[in-house]
């Protein structure tokens, strides 16, 4: 896999379309990623985003359509091909998901063992830079089990830039972290940008992490592409379900039935007999 | 009538899902001893999580195991001398602990004991991972899951679990001698003369064949389970039970049909 011209985009996707049994997840969605930018992924629960990051890091195969990720097809790589690939891109999961038999340390050596013949005061090194990096100095031999939710959300982006990815994937940086703590993973993620320049795939439902860490926003609803644009395109979007969503309106129809209980229940009146 | 067929589809659904589960089970096995012949990882790393999960499955497993044979030997001695004791024929009391134990009861009592240790283990470990998205996580590094956390087991579980079965021999044997010495008319050299002259290598070996496939079957259930576990707690809850009651299940139909085997190939005469 020769690295790719500079003007072909990092991920490719065309047509993609992902179900799970007889649901249809992704309902036939392409876009592009270019090289160095920044693309959030800005959707509600339920929307298919996750499971389209999945997809992008191969977890999850396509029905239909084609996802290329540096020059790739995922639907027919091989599994060392995508072995290869794997050790170019990082993933930062969105509960972590740092092994807990090992040190928060041992979790950000362990591909570098594994895949390079680095030393292994080499790979402690490294291990201390990263650390540094997501501002978790000195936290090596703590075990995941005993850092806060936000701690173990840098230590797994501090393993996902481990190899010195080609490509950066966030699950839900922000989400279940104070505000304080989540400006914080934000501001990590701005810092990675400007120290590495790598491209970077962020899935989140935060509209204010997305609109500051954002170089493009790709607003998918219900397996669709609702639209895509720079942030201020974005804001200005006229489409009436983008909008409900930037506005932080409620769903029609049954959210009506949940003020009225609230009502009930707080007010001591019946809205409507 | 259509009750009858109810019966008969009820019969057909069962067989059906327990000959998929069997295919899963022999692919998970196959798949992983592939691994271990050609894994995409490191040599070094992967003989040291081999030797890691070894210590865990096998030698932490020594003095339970020790333990239980022993008064496994002790009973089955006390079992015999109370009917051999009334047809006069102590003497056969080696012979029978020698045999029952060799051949029969080190490896079971070690497969169900293993059973509970690491089949459990296995189920739990791989199942959390699975609900953490731990497995995910390993899969995006290039750490294939399958590589880096089923095949060592495999490995360790194949060379352990023999192993435990002959050291639980070993136990059993001095649990029969403990009775023999003690409230039979026997020195420990005449009980283990006893022992010996009673015993054929295929004793041995046959429960060290026995053993290799207990290992394999506990491991790849314990495996499967895990990898299978779908969301949230419960379920790893659930994934542990099942692997415990599948393991002894299928330990127990193993050990049928290899006896058997044994027996009618002449290897019981």
């Amino acid at each position: 896999m020769g690295s790719p011209a500079l003007d072909t985009p990092e991920i490719s996707v065309r047509g993609l379309k992902v179900c799970y049994g007889d649901r249809e997840v992704l309902r036939g969605i392409s876009f592009d990623v270019r090289h160095g930018e920044t693309v959030v992924i800005l959707g509600g629960s339920g929307s298919g985003k996750s499971t389209l990051l999945r997809t992008l890091v191969g977890l999850q195969k396509p029905n239909e359509g084609e996802v290329w990720v540096r020059g790739l097809d995922l639907a027919r790589a091989s599994l060392r091909e995508m072995d290869e690939l794997r050790r170019k891109i990082g993933l930062s999961f969105q509960g972590g998901a740092l092994i807990g038999s090992m040190s928060v340390g041992e979790n950000i050596a362990l591909p570098l063992l594994e895949h390079s013949n680095l030393a292994p005061s080499t790979v402690e090194v490294m291990v201390r830079i990263k650390l540094e990096q997501v501002g978790l100095s000195g936290f090596e031999n703590y075990m995941p089990s005993e850092l806060s939710g936000g701690m173990r959300k840098r230590a797994a982006v501090a393993r996902a830039i481990a190899m010195d990815p080609e490509i950066l994937f966030f699950d839900e940086p922000s989400a279940g972290l104070d505000p304080i703590t989540a400006a914080g993973i934000d501001n990590l993620i701005l810092d990675l940008k400007k120290a590495y320049s790598i491209t970077t795939v962020v899935v989140t439902h935060e509209l204010a992490s997305a609109f500051l860490i954002a170089d493009r926003i790709i607003v998918i609803d219900h397996g669709n592409i609702l639209a895509i644009g720079t942030v201020p395109q974005i804001q200005q979007c006229s489409t009436p379900r983008v909008r409900q969503f930037l506005d932080r309106v409620a769903e029609s129809g049954d959210d009506d039935d949940k003020v009225d209980h609230l009502r009930m229940y707080t007010e001591g009146i019946r809205v409507k007999p | 009538m259509s009750a009858t067929f109810q019966f008969l589809s009820g019969v057909g659904g069962i067989a059906e899902t327990s000959l998929s589960y069997l295919g899963g089970l022999t692919q998970l096995i196959g798949r992983s001893l592939l691994l271990l012949v050609a894994s995409p990882l490191k040599p070094g790393r992967r003989l040291e999580r081999a030797i890691r999960q070894s210590i865990i499955v096998g030698v932490r497993a020594i003095p339970i195991v020790s333990l239980i044979t022993f008064f496994v030997g002790v009973i089955i001695a006390l079992q015999g001398a109370y009917e051999l004791r009334r047809l006069g024929a102590m003497q056969l009391v080696p012979a029978l602990v020698a045999i029952s134990i060799t051949r029969e009861l080190g490896p079971l009592i070690t497969a169900v004991v293993v059973i509970g240790r690491s089949g459990s283990a296995f189920a739990a470990e791989i199942g959390t991972m699975r609900v953490t998205e731990e497995l995910d996580a390993l899969q995006t590094m290039a750490l294939d899951p399958l590589a880096f956390l089923v095949a060592p087991k495999f490995l360790a579980m194949a060379v352990m679990v023999p192993c435990l079965a002959v050291w639980a021999d070993l136990m059993g044997l001095l649990g029969g001698s403990f009775f023999g010495v003690t409230s039979g008319n026997f020195t420990l050299a005449s009980f283990l003369i006893g022992v010996r002259d009673s015993l054929v290598v295929s004793d041995v070996l046959s429960g060290i064949i026995k053993s290799l496939l207990f290992g394999l079957v506990i491991t790849a259930v314990g495996c499967q389970e895990g990898l299978s576990t779908g969301g949230g707690a419960e379920e790893v809850g659930k994934a542990t039970t099942s692997a415990v009651v599948i393991s002894i299940l299928m330990v127990i139909l193993i050990d049928v049909v290899f006896t058997a085997l044994f027996y009618l190939t002449g290897g019981g005469s």
